[in-house]
């Protein structure tokens, strides 16, 4: 029975997820219990603290004409939403989320980079996290810094007040607490990508899948 | 007021109860940090992430050596026996829910093992990265869980079977409840001899 019970359970690292996914969607939703829902990963020993009194958006680099934004600023610019599958790399995902946000192509409208901008910079207020999008990608239109989630402002651990939503990309391209936004030369590795993951993350077609 | 001095008889060596306490402390120790690394609300609370998966992850390590290093150092003859007695479904020194619970942990172990490190090294290189390695990891902790509490009630609050607990602690338990619960099991000797048994583990 033991040799059975872990070839059953070492087997199902190809069956598991699936299974799960079924077993989950036909629960009632817990609350506090992630099932099928969010897991929070941070990498810093603090995780960032939102006052809207004081917070700033600041978008610049390769532009020619930077912005600060505050909380009532980003919030006056053009709504756009998305309801998007989050992914995360390491194997969950949360379905049907809604995200309200600006998108960043409005806001590359604004700051206008320039031409020898082929990168773009999302600096979070959790040091050291850091993540790049080719100017391209970032143009897509599912693209979004989201103040909303599900209908909410964005909760703290989720990256208040303002994270970025690269749908098409697994999570950890979706820098959370977005501080700075920059235009610079071109994409080069984050966070993540310094400990080995790829740079450009699409789902289910990087980081081995 | 002479009363009959009670007898007992030995049910868990030294080496069995050396594995199951170093095997309780590190289940609450990774319990506990994988908690925090799992509930969203906790997360928000302890927020060192890091410094948590760490812990956890080397907790992990610590927990499975430390059984291995026992089993090998402690009394494996009798062990490797415990192994089989547990492997045939019938009512002796154990009942057949107490056997089922017993496989069941030591399965656990080296599949919450396999998995955490799959999950460890994932991180690092993506050919250790399987898409269900997590839900593996997470189907463990509640199965455990379930187990977990079930344990518990039998060997601290159900009051017919809590005597049980003295046999982990001290390895031996009185021979009237042993003749009680398990008839069919040929009970080791009574106290006297423990110490003996004990020096030869």
């Amino acid at each position: 029975m033991f040799l059975a019970t872990v070839a059953g359970g070492l087997s199902s690292l190809a069956w598991g997820r699936g299974v799960w996914g079924h077993v989950s969607s036909s629960l009632p939703s817990v609350p506090l219990i992630p099932s099928g829902g969010w897991r929070i990963y941070t990498v810093a020993d603090h995780m960032p603290t939102f006052d809207p009194a004081t917070w700033k958006l600041e978008v610049g680099g390769l532009v020619e004409q930077p912005m600060t934004l505050d909380y009532a600023a980003l919030r006056a610019l053009p709504v756009t939403h998305e309801i998007r599958t989050f992914h995360c790399v390491t194997g969950w995902t949360v379905n049907n989320v809604r995200w309200t946000g600006v998108r960043l192509s409005d806001l590359f409208e604004h700051v206008r980079p320039q031409f020898d901008a082929q990168g773009v910079r999302f600096t979070s207020a959790e040091i050291p996290y850091v993540d790049y999008l080719t100017l391209r990608q970032a143009r897509l239109s599912d693209v979004l810094l989201a103040y909303e989630m599900d209908g909410k402002p964005l909760p703290r651990e989720h990256g208040a007040p303002v994270r970025l939503v690269m749908p098409e990309m697994y999570g950890y391209k979706s820098v959370k607490w977005v501080s700075r936004v920059d235009l610079v030369p071109q994409a080069e590795d984050g966070y993540w990508e310094q400990l080995g993951y790829d740079r450009d993350a699409w789902v289910g077609r990087s980081n081995g899948y | 007021m002479a009363t009959e001095p009670r007898r007992y008889v030995l049910r868990f060596t030294r080496t069995e109860r050396t594995l199951h306490w170093i095997n309780a402390t590190c289940f609450f120790f990774l319990l506990a940090t994988g908690l925090v690394l799992y509930l969203p609300a906790l997360s928000r609370v302890v927020a060192r992430r890091e410094l948590i998966k760490t812990m956890h992850f080397w907790g992990g390590v610590a927990w499975i050596s430390l059984l291995v290093l026992v089993a090998v150092l402690g009394n494996t003859r009798r062990l490797l026996q415990t192994a089989r007695e547990l492997e045939t479904f019938t009512h002796d020194r154990f009942n057949v829910g107490q056997k089922i619970n017993a496989i069941l942990s030591a399965a656990f172990a080296l599949l919450f093992l396999v998995s955490g490190l799959l999950l460890w090294f994932g991180e690092r290189n993506t050919r250790f990265r399987f898409a269900s390695t997590v839900t593996l990891h997470d189907a463990l902790l509640y199965v455990s869980l379930v187990l977990l509490v079930g344990h518990l009630y039998l060997a601290i609050i159900h009051p017919a079977t809590r005597h049980a607990l003295r046999g982990m602690t001290r390895g031996s338990v009185r021979e009237e409840w042993a003749r009680r619960h398990y008839p069919n099991w040929e009970a080791a000797p009574p106290e006297p001899l423990e110490g003996t048994t004990k020096a030869a583990g």
